[in-house]
């Protein structure tokens, strides 16, 4: 078989040869499904360009992106930090940006890792596939980036600097977690109201008419119940509520507010599938480079030069290790597809234990394809981490309670704690445990129309106060009128502050 | 698969966010300047050496997010050493990113800060302030020229010579007098080396002895063709201020008070010697009497007395009229005191600021430090306050203000000597 490349130059029939030859592997090998690849080359500075647009190839401007591409730039100048080898949008076709300065080695990686790893996942897994729609974010990015600098045009920077600015503290309580209900065309509403009517006619008894009558219900409650309806109460989606029903914005106010909610929306399947999405596009490039090794299309040397890539980058450091900062969603990711794999052609007794649906059945990449399909990683690591990794990894499990004195731990990786852990692990990638659980509970139409927010406490963990003050002080700024935040949980009420909007440049004239 | 090359424009797509950053850091970076500048010490400000920090408010990311202090949380990590079920564990000071979740990334407390060199600092301390009405100028005659280019001399010294101008000169009178050119004499003694025709040869020969003897008797460069670049002295019109400080250093100013005092002139002295290259500054201290003094005495020497503020009204225009001559110079007051004056000398002092010193100062400033134990609210105003209320200013070049603490002095400050557009 002859060689791809040598060396380290690369040129376009080079990367046009090792896209096939990835095709050609990854068919043989793994059978993916993919949306057609685009791949851009791009620069460093490019690159740090495309990080601080949350690397959306288009977006409208910010200067908090500045602020982060400031950053960015600095840690790289001074050789803090490498850039990332890729990034890729889920869209469709599938755009993948490379740096010129990869070598023809990285290059292949690249292509590997993700205009076919993290593409098949962006294709294949539920959700991205009920809560994006790929083949229109880009046109969507398009039109909101010209709009915001259109509006800029309009009523002046800042103004417009002003809104985003609140639309962004608002960003990551702003997303429907649930599919919302479809609202009933005319035509259903007046069939279910006749049909009500029907039933009621053909089952009244005089039977009923002599049971005393039941608690009144008071007018307050009633009027409670109709604001809940007429607002759609209680409301997950902040900005959702605040577009629809803040009194005192611009139209084209609320269309700002809906782009940064829209672009909160496309990228919230992403926070809940880090690991798998990761690990999914680890152990393609992994199989993939493997497979042009093996068949003699790429040479030692670069061999070599991968597996040095790949190593660092699954590099997971110890707890006490200086370089720790968290999980590493990319080894946990390889580790879990590796494991799975090992489940499903060699498993120990342990194994045939604790999966028995997948252990010993052969065809690994069949079970990893449904797996990354038809799982988010709360999901995925709750069935799927083994008592094997969890030893490999000498996994322990910390209670932090903040009122003690000390930290405890719970478990480790021996009989009794298994389970426990990987739950415990579990919890931390389910998004409803991560985020705070805000809500708009209630406002106050007839008085002085405060907004309510209402903070569902759990495990007892409140809000971070100067957080959350600036936050509900643009939420008051965007409603136009006061705002109280309610923090509490099933036992008692923690928290209660209220804010009063302030002066700014919303406001309609 | 398609390769799209987007090299070829990089079009620095995050441009405009770098810029909207950039503008909203120095926003953001001059106004913690002002707030930092009410506490810090003046005189520290002049001498510091180092770097200034100053947090980067405002320009955090705030959002909603879990207290790490409060409730209960769980975390699995790996690499367990010995550690076994029940033990306890000391709590980190800072949480290290104990395990990942899926939680968005929120900037918490904004390690963001900014680092100012002392002259950055004091540059944006003092951005925006000038004095005002800065109109008269003079030609002196002693003052400063500067040297402006005015085309080209026949004359002139030799480092001076423009070669261009000259070898252009060389060339015009070369060609009007028909000089032969070297390689012309080239052609025609080839012709004479490779001629066989004797007839053609002899005149060739001819042609050839005519064309040396006129190369030779025609120079080059004449010395008349040298040309020298010509430079000329322009007077540059020098704006000249000078300022009066005049402090009240009677009893009735409490130690505090001519601490807030100086701590006013200092300021002023400081602004007038970073951006002002020619300014005279004049201190005047009076209590009865006035007398001149030396920057030193003025700031840290104690005295004593009673008060009198026309004397140093008088001591002023004297010193106008003997160093500072009105049409010339651009005067300035800035006087500070506690109100408190002799009866019977507000009249005077009304008369003399009317007719001798308002009319041939730029600008008056007045700032008067209230006595700490009485407070703005009572209805008291001191004499001098009156005395200059009542004035008639119709041409806004002279402005009041009250200081209690110091906190109030940089804005005050800054009121008084704002950059007027």
């Amino acid at each position: 078989m002859t060689l791809l490349y040598k060396g380290y130059d690369w040129d376009y029939d080079t990367l046009s040869r090792i896209q096939d030859a990835c095709q050609e592997a990854s068919d043989r090998e793994l059978g993916l499904s993919t949306y057609p690849t685009r791949l851009e080359i791009i620069t460093s500075e490019q690159m740090l360009d495309a990080y601080s647009s949350v690397g959306m190839p288009i977006l409208y401007k910010h200067w908090s992106f500045g602020k982060d591409f400031t950053q960015h730039e600095l840690v790289y100048r001074k050789g803090m930090g490498g850039l990332a080898y890729e990034i890729v949008i889920n869209s469709d076709p599938c755009i993948a940006y490379i740096m010129e300065e990869n070598s023809a080695t990285m290059q292949a990686l690249v292509i590997a890792h993700a205009a076919f790893g993290h593409n098949h996942f962006f294709k294949n897994n539920y959700l991205f596939k009920q809560w994006t729609d790929a083949s229109t974010i880009i046109d969507y990015l398009e039109f909101a980036s010209k709009y915001v600098a259109s509006c800029e045009e309009k009523y002046g920077e800042a103004a417009v600097e002003a809104i985003l600015d609140a639309a962004h503290a608002l960003q990551f309580s702003s997303v429907f977690r649930f599919p919302r209900k479809q609202k009933r065309s005319l035509k259903e509403e007046e069939e279910r109201n006749r049909n009500r009517l029907k039933h009621q006619e053909s089952s009244y008894n005089e039977l009923w008419s002599t049971i005393p009558g039941g608690t009144a219900s008071k007018s307050a409650d009633k009027e409670y119940m109709r604001r809940m309806a007429m607002l759609d109460l209680p409301q997950e989606n902040i900005l959702y509520f605040v577009e629809k029903f803040a009194p005192r914005l611009h139209t084209w106010q609320r269309e700002v507010i809906r782009i940064v909610r829209q672009v909160a929306q496309y990228f919230y399947p992403q926070g809940q599938t880090k690991v798998m999405n990761e690990g999914c596009a680890t152990y393609v490039h992994y199989r993939i480079m493997t497979r042009l090794h093996q068949d003699g299309k790429i040479d030692d040397g670069a061999f070599l030069e991968f597996l040095k890539s790949h190593t660092g980058v699954v590099l997971q450091p110890r707890f006490n290790d200086h370089r720790y900062s968290g999980i590493n969603p990319y080894a946990l990711g390889f580790d879990m597809c590796r494991d799975i794999e090992r489940i499903c052609t060699e498993p120990t007794n342990e194994d045939r234990e604790w999966f028995p649906d997948i252990a010993g059945r052969g065809g690994a990449e069949d079970v990893l394809k449904d797996v990354w399909a038809n799982y988010r990683d709360e999901s995925f690591v709750s069935q799927f981490l083994s008592p094997h990794l969890m030893r490999q990894w000498r996994m322990f499990h910390i209670k932090d309670d903040r009122k003690h004195p000390n930290m405890v731990i719970e478990s480790i990786h021996n009989e009794r704690g298994y389970r426990n852990m990987r739950s415990a692990l579990a919890r931390r990638y389910d998004v409803s445990w991560a985020t705070p659980d805000i809500q708009v509970t209630d406002v106050d139409l007839v008085g002085s129309r405060t907004l309510e927010l209402t903070h569902h406490v759990k495990n007892g963990r409140c809000l971070e106060p100067k957080n959350a003050a600036s936050t509900v002080q643009h939420l008051a700024d965007l409603w136009g009128y006061p705002v109280s935040l309610v923090e509490k949980d099933d036992s008692m009420s923690h928290r209660h502050s209220a804010v009063e909007p302030r002066k700014v440049a919303f406001e309609r004239d | 698969m398609n390769i799209i090359d987007r090299r070829l424009n990089p079009g620095g797509k995050s441009l405009g966010n770098r810029q909207k950053f950039i503008r909203r850091a120095k926003e953001a970076i001059k106004a913690a300047v002002r707030k930092d500048a009410r506490t810090r010490d003046i005189k520290e400000m002049d001498t510091y050496n180092g770097n200034i920090v100053i947090p980067g408010d405002g320009l955090g990311r705030p959002s909603f997010q879990h207290d790490r202090k409060s409730g209960r949380d769980d975390y699995v990590l790996p690499g367990n050493r010995d550690f076994t079920p029940g033990d306890e564990v000391h709590r980190p000071s800072e949480d290290p990113g104990s395990g990942s979740g899926g939680s968005a990334d929120g900037d918490g407390v904004d390690p963001f800060q900014f680092v100012l060199s002392r002259e950055e600092y004091l540059n944006l301390f003092l951005e925006d302030l000038e004095l005002p009405n800065l109109v008269k100028q003079r030609l002196s005659v002693i003052n400063s020229f500067i040297r402006r280019r005015a085309g080209y001399s026949v004359d002139g010294s030799p480092a001076n010579m423009s070669l261009a101008k000259t070898m252009r000169n060389s060339l015009m009178r070369r060609i009007a007098l028909g000089r032969p050119k070297a390689e012309e004499i080239a052609n025609v003694e080839n012709v004479v080396e490779e001629a066989t025709d004797p007839v053609e040869k002899a005149y060739a020969d001819h042609h050839l002895g005519h064309m040396r003897r006129r190369m030779a008797r025609i120079p080059y460069i004449d010395p008349m063709d040298v040309r020298y670049r010509r430079f000329e002295e322009v007077p540059q019109p020098k704006t000249q201020a000078v300022v009066f400080c005049l402090m009240d250093v009677s009893g009735s100013m409490g130690k505090g008070m001519k601490d807030l005092a100086k701590r006013f002139y200092t300021l002023l002295y400081l602004f007038l010697n970073r951006y002002y290259e020619n300014v005279d500054i004049v201190f005047i201290r009076h209590t009865q009497d006035a007398e001149e003094v030396d920057e030193d005495t003025f700031f840290h020497s104690a005295q004593t007395g009673g008060t009198i503020v026309s004397s140093a009204f008088d001591l002023m225009t004297k010193i106008v009229q003997e160093r500072y001559d009105a049409s010339s110079w651009n005067i300035y007051v800035a006087q500070a005191s506690d109100g408190d004056n002799y009866s019977h000398d507000n009249e005077r002092v009304v008369r003399l600021l009317r007719e001798k010193v308002l009319p041939i100062t730029q600008y008056f400033a007045y700032l008067e430090i209230l006595n700490p134990y009485m407070t703005m609210s009572m209805a008291r105003k001191s004499d001098l306050w009156n005395a200059y209320a009542g004035m008639n200013n119709p041409t806004e070049t002279f402005a009041m203000r009250q200081v209690a603490e110091p906190r109030d002095i940089y804005p005050v400050f800054r009121e008084l000597f704002e950059r007027k557009e």
